[in-house]
């Protein structure tokens, strides 16, 4: 581990001419380049900006948002309670479509979660340390979908007081659960789901509540330090506590990643395991994956871009670099899940399935047809029965299939507006495709008999809307209190954090790195170009910087 | 002691009772800085020491002589004790206490792929207890209160500080020699620690 000191010289770049560089290729590669905090910020920097939110006034737009938010959340509460007092009719459920918007709400809620596990576990075991920036906010976004989720399936049993029998134990007459249900599978699933969250965002706050309880204590604040303090469990920020930690956390990353895959995967189960035509597919359990995935990464951004706009402090450290990156996520996923809907399309032409046909083709892509039809000549077509929900199934098209392709552009993975546009609408493509997937299936199934319609009460319309009140408002008590970003972990991936830095580095955008021609980097919206990163000075200069800057 | 307690002078402060050192305390400029004083720590063979810094710094364990930690050990024995126990509750009940015979399917071990899922989840889940509850429990945390607290500088190594702190209880800690040899790494600020 001898760490050589190598002279800047040895490291002397070929600097190609100006006029050799292709400006496209110019651009891609300054956007490699481009360092995970921009500007070259101070640690002292990084602590300073991203505790100042938790530690400053409320400002009064929280207000203005939390007040809302929190009275949705109440309203959501109170329609729960209603629903308890009254009975579960109070929702638009009916035979046959008993499963409808609380289902198709259960599996939206926990489907947004993946994204918040798939950037702390899958991104960190593959090293994309651009993931820093944005695991905490997407982990605890992660946690609050995951309760907006639960309290739909808890509910929908009815007789709330009966929910113990969810709970692997026998019941008064001394029956077990039926371990070989799907439904038992996925309270398993969705409870070790939320556990593991937890202790995963717990593990990676220690070190920050640390940072928070001593600025607390340094500024003479004895609650905040005691509430701090008390979470932090006394974390000291020694070596041999962190290769503790480290160890510990790696594993949580690893075992997360089979975790997040296990949980859609078996909440698909429970329609593919059925013989409902549109819900008993093989497919399902990828194409709920990726769809999880896509729709998740949607409302970390719906979250994300606001959040930096309300602090731009946190712009150096959530970048353009970060927003490109998801929305290619975006773009990558959703063709996934388009490529899913229309295999699974063709697959219920080519099954020859009757009724799975009648579920794709009839119902779904050709009801605009059948609806033409039934205008054009009332009456005539006795045979070719309306279909009434295709117009769920083309919203899903097309705000998942065709929405996430504008992705392709670097212009619109650039421009905020356009991101923000483009989650709104997977956002709410993923909410039709579980609509789709759960009432339309049921509402059409085998025989004409046994056909029929769901329309929702206000009471599911106000449960929706304040679920929504609900994660806002548990999302705007964490951006109030917690740090939104991992501030150790940010200083991990800084070149100040390299203990070799002056050579070629396991952290971040240094490694292995040719030292980069100066007139390829492009300033970060505005900021100073890293006159730091130019030639002959990259392997010096980022040692010196090192020890001045943390002064 | 007591005697000298006695012969001071009635109009002067009484002699504090002696403070226990817990050790000494030094400042490092950054973490390449630090993580060449441990590489010296560990080659002068120090024993109770350690290097503190905000974030992990990469290759420390190996640069303080650290081997592997055994967290993983314990995230396998959690593991196991999931899986069994998952094994244990859904054959315990499904196939010998109550099999539950639900559309005419079979109840046997036969069934066993329809545990898989419940087997699955409750390992991952025990395994996460493990490593969580094991790295806290060896790093002996939660711990609210520490003598390196003691020291106001300290506070920064959650924000921008690096420090190494060697403990008087170690063998080769000798007050004067081991602040010529921490001011020797290019250390600052170097501290006496105590215990209160």
């Amino acid at each position: 581990m001898a760490s050589a000191a190598i002279h800047p010289a040895d490291h002397a770049p070929a600097v190609p001419p100006p006029a050799e560089i292709n400006p496209e290729a110019a651009a891609q590669l300054a956007d490699l380049r481009t360092p995970l905090v921009a500007n070259d910020h101070s640690l002292h920097w990084i602590t300073e900006n991203i505790c100042s939110i938790s530690e400053g006034k409320t400002p009064f737009w929280w207000w203005a948002a939390f007040i809302p938010c929190a009275t949705l959340a109440a309203i959501c509460f109170s329609c729960f309670g209603y629903l308890i007092f009254t009975g579960v009719g109070v929702w638009g459920e009916n035979t046959p479509v008993a499963w409808a918007w609380d289902i198709t709400n259960f599996v939206f809620w926990i489907g947004i979660g993946h994204a918040g596990t798939l950037i702390s576990a899958i991104l960190f075991l593959t090293r994309q340390r651009w993931r820093t920036a944005v695991n905490r906010a997407a982990e605890a976004m992660t946690l609050f979908a995951v309760v907006c989720a639960g309290l739909y399936p808890g509910l929908h049993v009815g007789r709330v007081w009966m929910a113990w029998f969810l709970a692997p134990v026998p019941n008064q007459y001394a029956i077990w659960p039926n371990f070989r249900s799907p439904l038992l599978w996925d309270v398993f699933a969705v409870s070790t789901y939320f556990t593991v969250s937890v202790l995963f965002w717990f593990t990676g706050l220690i070190p920050d509540l640390a940072t928070l309880r001593d600025r607390a204590r340094a500024r003479g604040q004895k609650i905040s330090a005691m509430a701090y303090g008390f979470f932090a469990l006394g974390w000291r920020g020694g070596n041999r506590q962190w290769r503790h930690y480290e160890m510990a956390y790696l594993l949580l990353a690893a075992l997360s990643t089979p975790l997040v895959l296990s949980v859609h995967t078996i909440v698909s189960f429970d329609f593919a395991t059925s013989v409902v035509p549109g819900w008993h597919t093989t497919i399902f359990p990828p194409y709920f994956v990726a769809g999880a995935i896509f729709g998740g990464f949607a409302m970390v951004l719906t979250l994300m871009l606001p959040m930096r706009l309300i602090y731009p402090q946190l712009k150096d450290m959530i970048t353009p670099r970060h927003i490109d990156v998801m929305a290619k996520i975006i773009l990558m996923t959703g063709s996934i899940v388009g490529y899913a809907y229309i295999m699974e399309f063709f697959v219920a032409w080519y099954s020859g399935n009757m009724y799975e046909g009648y579920a794709f083709l009839r119902s779904r892509a050709a009801g605009p047809v059948t609806d033409l039809l039934h205008w054009a000549a009332p009456n005539k077509f006795p045979l070719l029965p309306h279909a009434p929900y295709w117009w769920a199934y083309y919203a899903m098209m097309s705000c998942n299939v065709i929405t996430p392709q504008i992705f392709w552009f670097r212009w619109c993975r650039r421009n905020l507006i356009v991101v923000f546009i483009g989650c709104m609408f997977v956002n709410a493509g993923m909410w039709f495709e579980r609509f789709v997937i759960i009432v339309t299936s049921i509402a059409r199934d085998f025989l004409p008999s046994s056909w029929g319609m769901f329309h929702p009460t206000w009471v599911d319309i106000m449960t929706f809307i304040g679920t929504f009140g609900l994660f806002l408002s548990l999302f705007l008590l964490f951006i109030r209190f917690l740090p939104t970003i991992a501030i150790a972990e940010v200083k991990g991936v800084t070149p100040m954090a390299d203990p070799h830095s002056g050579h070629g580095t396991a952290f971040g955008y240094a490694a292995g790195a040719q030292p980069e021609p100066t007139h390829l980097l492009q300033p970060e919206e505005g900021g100073p170009a890293h006159t730091a990163n130019s030639p002959g000075a990259a392997a010096a200069g980022l040692r010196e910087r090192s020890v001045t800057e943390t002064k | 002691m007591p005697a000298a307690t006695l012969q001071a002078p009635a109009n002067t402060i009484p002699a504090m009772p002696p403070r226990k050192l817990y050790g000494l305390g030094a400042e490092l400029p950054s973490a390449a800085a630090l993580f060449h004083a441990a590489e010296s720590m560990r080659d002068a063979g120090f024993k109770r020491w350690d290097v503190f810094s905000p974030f992990p710094i990469h290759g420390m364990d190996e640069a303080m002589g650290l081997g592997k930690s055994i967290v993983s050990f314990i995230v396998l024995g959690g593991g196991l004790t999931g899986m069994a126990t998952a094994l244990l509750l859904e054959i315990g009940s499904a196939v010998y206490l109550y099999p539950l015979i639900v559309q005419g399917k079979p109840v046997t071990w036969a069934t066993i792929p329809a545990f898989f899922p419940v087997i699955f989840e409750l390992t991952i889940l025990f395994s996460a207890f493990g490593a969580v509850f094991g790295m806290l429990a060896m790093n002996l945390l939660p711990r609210w209160h520490h003598p390196i607290f003691n020291w106001d500088r300290f506070a920064r190594v959650t924000d921008d500080g690096f420090f190494v702190v060697v403990e008087a209880s170690d063998p080769r800690f000798n007050d004067k020699d081991t602040v010529a040899f921490l001011s020797g790494l290019g250390a600052t600020n170097i501290t006496m620690v105590y215990d209160d």
